[in-house]
């Protein structure tokens, strides 16, 4: 698909925002996946959270990999979006610490020890 | 059950001395109070303002409160929590973040792999933009915007852009300089894995403006990921048509192509770059000509740092006077620090030029590891120099960084405790630099070696005051006659060490001790008769059998066979053995 012009390239931008409307009642979560947190242990995050989406029979979510977020001290990472709410991410992630936000913060969105604050502004 | 309000508790670093009482204070207060059901206490990460910690957040009304005590706690309660009146007198006032995303902007928020991600937070709409713009106007709006070299030298982007436009050759080319290489540096790494699209963004108006038709990448095959990414979106770049011929339906064509390099520090210098592009031996050449006028295959070629060209979709976005709102009179924009080395909050960050270390270290980075005393931060890596706590409060901009001796670099900073010797720092730096020099002039391949070896003469105290001054000289030397970049910068870090820290030149020396107790050499452990209880453990662990001994008598090392492992003061369990 080659974009011929500005037009063209406005015209996917809008298609690509209407995508995203049909995600707003999606479960969003980014697995924090550069050099970094592949080598603390992020793919394995990653599985495990798959995994619990079919244990737990949810099937509304999206999981991508992201790059770098910049936390290297709480690695591995992820930010979870529920539908509605603003994004959070939880740091130094283990089984049990996946199993704790599933069942608190998924489930009951109920905010658990070791969430991140935002500490950035950005444009 | 399901919680109305959260009160947030830092329990990071410095903030983590008080929270477990400020935890429980709340806990308790408010169980007394019957609001245990609605709201609950959660202990968080840093919020970067470790400076002011401890820190507790009330949401869902985001107040955040500073210094709060223990005692304080009641008073959250009784007055936030259930009458809503806010505490003034422990209100966050600056509701500014110290940290602001440029560069990084879609790095950790976006799928690299997926082009669409980066389309949709404005992607490639600044190479639409710029494509109706004149080649001059382009050049003009870079040239306002301050940008200047983020790779090291700090050199004005916009003036280089004008170079290269300005030569006259049949062909032109943009290189990346993707060969991060400083110790502890990953800036380039993290931007070409989180978000690959700015850099081919930027690579591409970078061609449109000097009038290049061919962009190359010289990445570090170390970097697999990277390259994986980048190669990826480059292809996803030319099936969009971002790249290629007749670029989003104008007569501009451009495509890109990715070099590998072998990991040689000196390749990042550009002129020694663009040999290994060529396929030649990766060793600088004499500037002038510079790359603008007789670059890649003696064509005009424009070489820019990864970050430099990740900022430049930005500022066509948004416009030049917006960027150099941001950042001090000369040095415009942000800068994107690795932050590693004893510091709590380890960790890439992007901070607005003009920023002070203390900032940097004490809030974003969460203060010294272990409570200790922060000692010096080595900036610009192997070529820059240290800074120390008098230098705390210096507002960080290219010019400032210069004048005290360092430089911005590309972004490393490793941050030094007070158990770190400094003689033993510059040492490491220079090692790095010896294994890194390529040989071509001398000052830099013998000059640089005998400067090692005259540091390690001290580190292991046989330097007399002598070897002092000819250190200094050996120093001033090489930096005024190597040929390149790497060899007039390496002796920078001996150079800061002994302006700042004279004193422990001079310990190595006059009194043969390293004040840090690092330099192995200069260390003698002994046994205390009064504690060791000879349980025989260190006796066990000693590699070389220096340690002899009954059971039950005290234990003593054989100093001759000592080999200063250390295994034996990390073992005893009495303190018996100590460290001189």
């Amino acid at each position: 698909m080659r974009i011929k012009s500005i037009e063209d390239l406005l015209e996917i931008k809008k298609n690509i925002l209407n995508k995203r409307k049909n995600e707003e009642n999606m479960i969003i979560i980014k697995v924090s996946l550069a050099t970094c947190g592949i080598a603390a242990g992020g793919k394995h995050i990653k599985e495990y959270i798959i995994k619990k989406m079919n244990d737990e029979g949810i099937k509304n979510y999206i999981i991508k990999d992201v790059g770098c977020m910049g936390y290297c001290y709480l690695e591995p990472t992820i930010e979870v979006m529920l539908p509605g709410y603003q994004p959070v991410v939880f740091g130094r992630l283990d089984k049990e610490k996946i199993d704790e936000i599933f069942e608190k913060y998924i489930n009951r969105h109920e905010i658990v020890d070791g969430i991140v604050p935002i500490n950035y502004n950005t444009i | 059950m399901s919680y109305q309000r959260y009160c947030l508790i830092c329990r990071s670093s410095k903030c983590n001395k008080f929270s477990n009482s400020i935890g429980e204070n709340f806990k308790e207060i408010l169980k007394e109070k019957e609001l245990k059901e609605s709201v609950k206490v959660v202990f968080t990460e840093c919020f970067g303002l470790c400076n002011k910690g401890p820190i507790v957040k009330i949401m869902p009304d985001n107040t955040v409160y500073t210094g709060v005590m223990p005692m304080d706690v009641r008073e959250i309660v009784e007055k936030h929590l259930i009458k809503g009146e806010k505490i003034e007198r422990l209100i966050h006032q600056e509701n500014k973040p110290k940290q602001i995303k440029i560069v990084l902007r879609n790095c950790g928020f976006i799928d690299p792999e997926n082009i669409e991600e980066y389309i949709e937070k404005d992607g490639y709409m600044a190479l639409a933009k710029v494509l109706k713009m004149s080649r001059t106007d382009l050049i003009n709006e870079i040239k306002l915007s301050g940008l200047r070299g983020r790779g090291g030298g700090g050199f004005p982007t916009g003036l280089k852009w004008e170079y290269a436009y300005n030569a006259k050759g049949d062909e032109k080319y943009v290189v990346c300089n993707a060969d991060e290489g400083d110790p502890g540096a990953f800036m380039d790494r993290s931007v070409l894995e989180g978000d690959p699209h700015s850099v081919i963004e930027g690579m591409a108006i970078c061609g449109y403006a000097i009038g290049a038709k061919k962009g190359l990448v010289y990445i570090r095959a170390e970097y697999p990921l990277a390259v994986k990414r980048l190669a990826k979106a480059i292809n996803d770049a030319r099936e969009y048509g971002f790249l290629g011929n007749n670029i989003l339906g104008t007569d501009f064509s451009f495509d890109i192509e990715i070099k590998y390099g072998a990991g040689a520090f000196v390749c990042g210098e550009e002129t020694a770059l663009i040999k290994s592009m060529e396929g030649e031996r990766g060793e600088p050449t004499s500037k002038p000509p510079f790359p603008a006028e007789a670059g890649y295959w003696g064509k005009p070629t424009n070489v820019n740092n990864v970050e430099t060209l990740a900022n430049i979709p930005v500022i066509i976005n948004k416009g030049a006077n917006w960027f150099n709102k941001i950042g001090t009179e000369k040095s415009k924009g942000t800068k994107v620090f690795a932050l590693a080395g004893k510091i709590n909050n380890v960790g890439l960050i992007e901070v607005p030029m003009g920023i002070t270390l203390r900032e940097i270290i004490f809030d974003i980075g969460g203060g010294i590891k272990d409570g200790k005393k922060f000692k010096a931060v080595q900036t610009g890596g192997p070529s820059g120099g240290c800074l120390t706590e008098k230098d705390l409060d210096t507002p960080i901009d290219y010019d400032t960084l210069l004048a005290k001796g360092s430089m911005m670099g590309s972004g490393g900073m490793i941050v030094m405790d007070e158990d770190d010797c400094m003689v033993a720092v510059a040492k490491f730096y220079l090692e790095f630099t010896v294994d890194e020099s390529c040989g071509k002039c001398t000052p830099c391949r013998v000059g640089n070696k005998r400067l090692y070896e005259m540091l390690e003469k001290v580190t292991s105290g046989k330097a007399s005051m002598e070897d002092l001054e000819k250190i200094k000289l050996l120093s001033n030397v090489i930096k005024d006659t190597a040929l390149c970049g790497l060899g007039q910068t390496a002796p920078n870090p001996v150079l800061s060490t002994i302006t700042n820290f004279w004193d422990e030149y001079l310990a190595h020396v006059r009194n043969k001790k390293c004040p840090s107790g690092q330099c192995k050499e200069l260390i003698t452990y002994t046994i205390n008769k009064d504690k060791c209880v000879g349980c025989t453990a260190c006796l066990r662990v000693c590699p070389v059998y220096a340690i002899s001994g009954k059971v039950r008598e005290p234990h003593v090392i054989d100093q001759e066979k000592c080999i200063k492992c250390g295994a034996c003061y990390t073992t005893c369990k009495f303190n018996a053995i100590e460290k001189k």
